[in-house]
Order: C-alpha cells, then sequence, then structure tokens
C-alpha cells in the first residue's frame, strides 16, 4: 500500500454483513468494560464496609439501629422479580421484534419508577444517616453507589423507549436494547451482595 | 481472483476515501474530530507542556536544595512545589501519555482506519483536559494542593486542611480516571475486536499484548482511586466519617484503598514501556523478539502480581508481621517476570545485528537504569529495610530510576521511534544523540547521589538542611544533573520542532519494522489504510513476499471498520464507525461543571446529572427515519 510495498488482494470483505449481534457486535464488549469498571467499584466499597467492620467493636456503631427489613425487602423483591420481563425484551430484541421490543421497554420503564420509588422509601428505613458515624457513611456510601446505577439505568431504558417509539428500529438498535438489558441484569446481580451485607451481616453476626 | 483498481481509478479511490474521513474544516473540525490520531496528537502535546511545567518545578526544588539554607523556597512553596510536581508526573502525565500512544499506535498496529469507539476517545481527551486544569487553574490563582501526590487523611481531612486545596487535588484525579477509564475501554475493545485477518492471538505485536493488559490492569485498579477520592471529599463536605477515627472511621483505610491503586499504577507506566521497548529492540536487532511467548507470559503475570503488593507501600504504618512478611515476598516475586523480559531483550540483542540509532540507545539506557531502580526496589521491599529507608531520600532516587528510566526513556525511545511515521520526516540523529547523553548523563548524575544521601539520613520532602548535616555536596551534584538533563530534554523536543519541516523525509518505513503501521504512508491519511492488510506471521512486513497481503471491500464512501473474532482474528462484519461529533466536548464540559461544582456543593451530584444526561442522549440518539408503525407513527399528511 506504500510505493515499496505494493497491496496484493488476497480476499473480498464485500461480502461480510454490516451488522452483527451479542459478543460479535464491538459495542456489546464497550458494555462489558464499563460493567468491569462498576463492578471493581462494588467490590471495593464492599471491601471498605468489612474492613470498617472488622476494625470495630460492634457493629452497628453506637447501638445504630438496624436498617429495616420491609422497604428493603419490597425493592429487593421487585428487583430480582423485574429479570423476568428483562430477559423477555432482551429475547425480542434478539429475534428484532419491533412491536415487542416497544413494549418491553416501555414495561422495564414503568417498571423502574416503581422500583427508584420503593427505592426512596429504602432509603427513609435505614434508621442511620451518612453523618451519623463510619458505620451510616458507608451503609450510605453503598445505597448512594447502587441507587446512582438504578437511575442511570433507568434514564437510558426511558430515553430508549421514547426513541424506539418514535423512529424506525434498525439492527444496531436491536444490539442497544440487548446491551441495555445485559446492563441491567448487571445491576440487579450486583445488589444482592449489598443487600446481604447492608441487611443480614449485622443481623447474623 | 479479486483485482485492485487501475492506476488512474485508484487516486479516484483514494480521493472519495479522503472526502469520507476528513473532518469538517477549521475550529468546528477541531472540536468535533474523532480521529485518533489528532485526539492522540493533541493528547501528546498536552503532555509534553505539562512535563516542561514539572520538570521546572523539579528544578524549582533541586535550585533551592542545591546549598544548605538557602531561602529561594520558603516552606510552603516547597510543599506546593512537590506536590504539583508529583501530581502532575503521575496523575498529568504517565498515565496519560501511554493511552496517548496507545490511541495513535494501536489502530495503525492493526491496519484498521480507527478505533473501536471514536467518540469515546475524543471524550477521554477532553476531560483529561479538564482535570489539566483543575489543577493548573487553581495553581495560577495561587490555590495549590500542597500535601504531596498522595493526601492522607488525616491531614487532608476537613480538622486539618480547610479551605479547598485537598479538593482540588481529590476532584483532578476524578477527572483523570475517568478519561483513562474511557481511553482504556476503548484500546481494550479496539484490541479484542478489530485485529486484522489473520491477526490470532498469537501473533499479535508485544505491544498490542502490553497496551492490552495496561488497559485491563487500568479498569480494574482506577476505580479504587476514583472511590477513595470520593470517599475523602465526602468526609470533608458532608461529614462522613470514613477516615475519622473519632467518628469510628479508620485512616488507614484511605492508604489501603489509595495504594490498591497506586502500587498497580506503577505497572501501568511500566507496561506499555515493555511495549515500546519490545517493538525498539526487535527492529534494530533486525530479527524477530526472542521469547515472545515467554514474554507475554511475563507481562500477563505482571499484570497478576501487581495487585497483591500494594501493602509493601505501608510498612511503616504498623501492620502485623505476617503481612508484611508475605508483601515482602510477593514483592520479591514480582522481580522475576520484570528480569525475564531483560534476559529475553538481552538475548535479541545479543543474538540478532544491532543498529545503534537513537532509539535503541534510549532502551539501552532503560535496561541499565531500570536494573538499578529494580534491584533498589528489591531492598526496598524488605519491610526491615524499609523501615529505615522509608521517607528518605533513597525512596525518591529508586521511584525516579524506575519512573524515569523505566517508563520515560522507553517513551522518548518510542516517540524518536514512531517519530517518522507521525511526522513523515526524520528527527537529527546527532541532536538526538547529544539529547541521549544528557538526558541520560544528566539523570544519573542527579539521582544516583540521592540514594547515597538517603542512606545518610536525609527524608524527603524537606525544603532545607543545616550545613553540619553534610549533605551539600551531593545535593550540589544532584542539581547539576538535574539540570544537564532538563537541558537535554530541551534539545529533544527542539529537534523534534525543527526536523517536522526540517528532516530528512522518511518515507514509509525508514527503520526496516516488521509491524503494519509500517505499511501506511508517512504521516498516515485520514483513512490510515487504503485496504485492510492480511497478517500472516508475527513480523508481516518482514515476511510479505510480492506485496502486502490485503482483502478488498472495506468501505469507500461509507465510514467502516472491519470487525474480527476475538481470538482467531476472522472477519465477522463491517462496523459504521462514527461521523466527527460535538457531543463528546458538550457531555465532558457537561461532566466538568458536575465535578467542579460537587467540591463546593453536593447539591452539584443531583442538579449536575440534568445536562450530563441530555449530553449523553445527544450523543447516543440514533439517526433515523421516522416511525412507520406502532402508535407515535409518523402519519401521511
Amino acid at each position: 500500500m506504500t510505493p515499496d510495498l505494493p497491496a496484493r488482494p488476497v480476499g473480498d470483505l464485500a461480502y461480510l454483513p454490516e451488522h452483527a449481534d451479542g459478543a460479535a457486535h464491538v459495542v456489546w464488549w464497550g458494555n462489558v468494560g464499563f460493567m468491569l469498571i462498576e463492578g471493581t467499584g462494588f467490590l471495593l466499597a464492599i471491601g471498605a464496609y468489612l474492613y470498617l467492620q472488622s476494625q470495630s467493636p460492634a457493629w452497628p456503631l453506637n447501638g445504630d439501629a438496624l436498617p429495616a427489613l420491609t422497604w428493603s425487602g419490597i425493592f429487593t423483591g421487585g428487583l430480582v422479580l423485574s429479570i423476568i420481563p428483562n430477559l423477555w425484551v432482551r429475547r425480542q430484541a434478539r429475534q428484532k421484534r419491533e412491536g415487542r421490543v416497544r413494549i418491553g421497554v416501555l414495561t422495564m420503564t414503568l417498571i423502574g419508577f416503581a422500583l427508584i420509588t420503593a427505592r426512596w422509601f429504602e432509603f427513609q428505613h435505614l434508621g442511620v444517616r451518612w453523618n451519623g458515624d463510619a458505620y451510616g457513611s458507608v451503609v450510605w456510601l453503598l445505597m448512594v453507589l447502587h441507587t446512582s446505577h438504578v437511575v442511570t439505568d433507568l434514564g437510558e431504558t426511558a430515553v430508549q423507549a421514547a426513541w424506539l417509539y418514535t423512529h424506525e428500529v434498525g439492527p444496531d438498535q436491536f444490539a442497544d436494547v440487548e446491551d441495555n438489558a445485559n446492563y441491567w441484569n448487571f445491576v440487579v446481580l450486583a445488589w444482592l451482595p449489598i443487600y446481604g451485607l447492608i441487611y443480614w451481616l449485622p443481623r447474623l453476626a | 481472483m479479486i483485482a485492485l483498481p487501475m492506476p488512474e481509478d485508484a487516486a479516484d479511490r483514494r480521493a472519495r476515501l479522503e472526502k469520507t474521513w476528513a473532518d469538517p474544516k477549521g475550529v468546528w473540525g477541531f472540536l468535533t474530530t474523532v480521529d485518533h490520531k489528532r485526539i492522540a496528537a493533541r493528547y501528546i502535546v498536552t503532555v509534553i507542556a505539562l512535563m516542561f511545567l514539572a520538570g521546572m518545578l523539579g528544578l524549582h526544588m533541586r535550585l533551592q536544595l542545591a546549598f544548605p539554607d538557602l531561602k529561594i523556597l520558603g516552606p510552603q512553596m516547597y510543599n506546593e512545589t512537590f506536590s504539583l510536581h508529583g501530581s502532575t508526573m503521575l496523575f498529568l502525565v504517565s498515565v496519560p501519555v501511554m493511552e496517548a500512544m496507545a490511541i495513535w499506535l494501536v489502530p495503525l498496529m492493526l491496519g484498521q482506519r480507527g478505533m473501536a469507539y471514536p467518540r469515546l476517545a475524543a471524550f477521554s481527551y477532553w476531560m483529561y483536559l479538564g482535570g489539566v486544569m483543575m489543577l493548573w487553574v487553581p495553581h495560577a490563582l495561587g490555590i495549590t494542593p500542597d500535601l504531596g501526590w498522595f493526601e492522607y487523611p488525616p491531614l487532608s481531612g476537613p480538622g486539618y486542611s480547610p479551605g479547598h486545596r485537598a479538593d482540588i487535588w481529590a476532584q483532578m484525579i476524578t477527572f483523570t480516571e475517568v478519561a483513562a477509564l474511557a481511553a482504556s475501554v476503548n484500546i481494550v475493545a479496539t484490541i479484542i475486536k478489530l485485529r486484522p485477518p489473520g491477526m490470532t492471538l498469537a501473533r499479535m505485536p508485544m505491544f498490542l499484548w502490553a497496551m492490552l493488559v495496561a488497559s485491563l490492569m487500568t479498569i480494574f485498579a482506577l476505580p479504587a482511586v476514583m472511590l477513595v477520592t470520593s470517599m475523602l471529599i465526602s468526609d470533608r463536605l458532608v461529614s462522613t466519617h470514613f477516615f475519622a477515627p473519632a467518628g469510628g472511621g479508620d485512616a488507614l483505610l484511605f492508604q489501603h484503598l489509595f495504594w490498591f491503586f497506586g502500587h498497580p499504577e506503577v505497572y501501568i507506566i511500566f507496561v506499555p514501556a515493555i511495549g515500546f521497548v519490545t517493538a525498539i529492540v526487535e527492529t534494530f536487532s533486525r530479527r524477530t523478539i526472542f521469547g515472545h511467548t515467554a514474554l507475554v507470559l511475563s507481562v500477563l503475570s505482571i499484570g497478576v502480581l501487581a495487585f497483591g503488593l500494594w501493602v509493601h507501600h505501608m510498612f511503616a504504618v504498623g501492620l502485623p508481621r505476617l503481612g508484611n512478611a508475605f508483601y515482602t515476598a510477593a514483592s520479591m516475586a514480582i522481580a522475576l517476570p520484570a528480569g525475564l523480559q531483560i534476559f529475553c531483550w538481552i538475548a535479541t540483542l545479543w543474538s540478532g545485528r544491532p543498529r545503534f540509532a537513537t532509539p535503541l540507545l534510549w532502551v539501552i539506557g532503560f535496561i541499565l537504569t531500570f536494573v538499578v531502580g529494580g534491584l533498589s526496589g528489591i531492598m526496598t521491599a524488605s519491610a526491615p529495610l524499609d523501615l529505615q529507608l522509608t521517607d528518605t531520600y533513597f525512596i525518591v532516587a529508586h521511584f525516579h530510576y524506575v519512573l524515569v528510566g523505566g517508563a520515560m526513556f522507553p517513551l522518548i525511545g518510542a516517540l524518536c521511534y514512531w517519530y517518522p511515521k507521525a511526522t513523515g520526516r526524520m528527527m537529527s540523529e546527532r541532536w538526538g544523540i547529544v539529547a541521549f547523553a544528557l538526558v541520560f548523563g544528566g539523570f544519573n548524575l542527579g539521582f544516583f547521589p540521592m540514594h547515597i544521601l538517603g542512606l545518610e539520613g536525609m527524608p524527603r520532602r524537606i525544603y532545607t538542611y543545616s550545613a553540619g548535616m553534610g549533605w551539600g555536596p551531593l545535593n550540589l551534584v544532584a542539581t547539576i544533573g538535574s539540570a544537564a538533563s532538563i537541558l537535554g530534554g530541551l534539545v529533544l523536543v527542539g529537534n523534534a520542532w525543527i526536523s517536522r519541516k526540517h528532516g530528512t523525509l522518511a518515507g514509509a518505513n525508514p527503520w526496516d519494522g516488521p509491524s503494519l503501521e509500517w505499511a501506511a504512508l508517512s504521516p498516515p491519511p485520514t483513512y490510515n489504510f487504503e485496504y485492510t492488510p492480511v497478517v500472516e506471521s508475527i513480523a508481516p512486513l518482514w515476511t510479505a513476499k510480492d506485496g502486502l497481503p490485503v482483502m478488498t471491500g472495506a468501505g469507500v464512501d461509507r465510514r467502516e471498520v472491519v470487525v474480527t473474532s476475538a481470538i482467531d482474528g476472522v472477519p465477522l462484519y463491517r462496523h459504521k464507525g462514527a461521523q466527527p461529533s460535538i457531543w463528546p466536548l458538550v457531555a465532558a464540559v457537561a461532566t466538568t461543571i458536575m465535578f467542579v461544582a460537587s467540591i463546593f456543593t453536593p447539591w452539584a451530584v443531583a442538579w449536575g446529572a440534568v445536562p450530563i444526561g441530555a449530553a449523553l442522549t445527544g450523543w447516543f440518539w440514533p439517526q433515523r427515519p421516522r416511525a412507520r408503525t406502532g402508535p407515535l407513527r409518523t402519519r401521511a399528511r
């Protein structure tokens, strides 16, 4: 391809498709990359919680109340159940069913709003403030960290729903829906160890 | 039989490719470009400007210490100077410059026309520039962080550091880490998915392996420092108690999280250098690298071991003895893969036909210097000895030997090596040798005496000393050496500046390099490669008989990159590349507003998210026709 090194054709790429799904698609890997970054953040925050617990004579500190189980249970149950419609949306996206994908993404948006409402009440019943002591600080750290992911993905899902209903859906957008569904699964799975840590470890210890 | 177009059609085809990949003209083009070469070039120019500023800060400190009892810098100014020097070099120079080299080089080495996520690369630079301004604009206004490059609480906590100096330092880190994480995800995806047909993992050049490992390390290490500096800001702003013992917190938690990032960071800087050194040694030895597999495995093992060493930065804080013994062993273990690499490079040089051009001189300077730094590292890895040496000038000598010798020398070698590719012209060899002699000689003259000063007990971070300590003569030698190496740096930059107009024309492959970037024109056109190269060996340009094997069919009138399978490099599909866009800049500005405001009020995290969300919506909003089905379809008028 330079004067000293001429090109010697050995094949043609014109017959390749212009789109791909799943792990073949280049954007899928970016999504995984950001999950790795954020997953590492979650693990380190969990590590900070366990470290502070290990350095304290009592946990929760200073006789802080244990976090309440009702709203956190409603949130967690709802979050886990949301995997079912989420997987359904992902399957519809893989099969490129435009109408069902629109309905599914809109449904996931509504579920997201319901979960955020439950999360709001969960915050009211944590039993400790962030500035009370280090226990409160690290509980709020984990809660805020996870909630920011719920909000971010909800925002993305809502924008996606608005776009899908107003535009013709192409192969790249089906791949986007699939990536967004994968991300929601990540947000759900990331919550489970944090839920165990915040609500059950102090009770069992 | 596939045929290429006739010469007259070929010229027309190149013109169409040029049009497809061209940026808009003028300022708009500058602000919207997603060309990986332009983005990398502005990264590198910014880094060089900062290296100059940090070098001047270093020289200022050396002048202050040249003789006992000088008063050029007072204690507060001295604190600010070493804090700014260290923070700039670690966060704004060393990591970003390695990312920048990768953003420029990885697509070229893959025979590709762009990165996997071109807009993310643009966003990465704008965020990095935000980090530069976060530190240097307040400095210009007289508000400079003054607690060193790692700001431990309780000193950096609300009780002992009122004002915003510590917040500025902490938030500067957030900027640069967002930039580095964005670049790293991009580099990983590009290396995994955009390899050319035939480039299996086994045929991947060492530089790409090094960048893959360094970028994965970045992904796993940098969240720790983002988390810990956010916790520090929140202790200072909203009265959390993470690091406040009175509230049940623990100051050592900061150190654990900081060094969980901080030690891998050293290797995040060093591992790309392994890639540079291997590329240079291979080309200038005129043989394929000795022990390619061993080198790859050693880089992978460094990538893992680097995460198990952080406590050796904390030997002096009084941790359990068994813990210290474990981290001593782990720290010594990492010398094994590093030593293995040195032997592979020496074996390649020994069995090849070396040409001692400037890039190879820098590599030899690297090997000599890095071995000294490695050996002093083994000394300080020993917990009992470290207890004596920590916070002395021995440590200052050690980390300058590993970071300057281990990363900056290979980087300069790399800049000399790829300069003809980037500019189309050769740098002066004569001035290159002068610059090398000044920097290499000056560096060793400047920093070797610091080992002895440290052993004599001179603490780091002191702004002066009395004549009775007997440290005067060696400090004077150190100052003279530092000045000589800065002079050498200026010669280097002057040589590069003049050569870009007056150097001899380089041609495509002036060093007879084996990897694909040398198959592009110098400088590469906007589209990099006319056709998609096919890789048949680990040194494709050395084995290309009767021309370079290529595949036709990648888009001419549409921006396309060829996506291949992750392991075997089998072509999968032609991916539509991104057009120039203002959204990465808008998103970076929105993020900057939120980051800056959030050191003053926690509510900025809430309201600042709105413009960021709007910018990201603009960024990712697909441009497609309006719906013709569904309840919100467009209706015919």
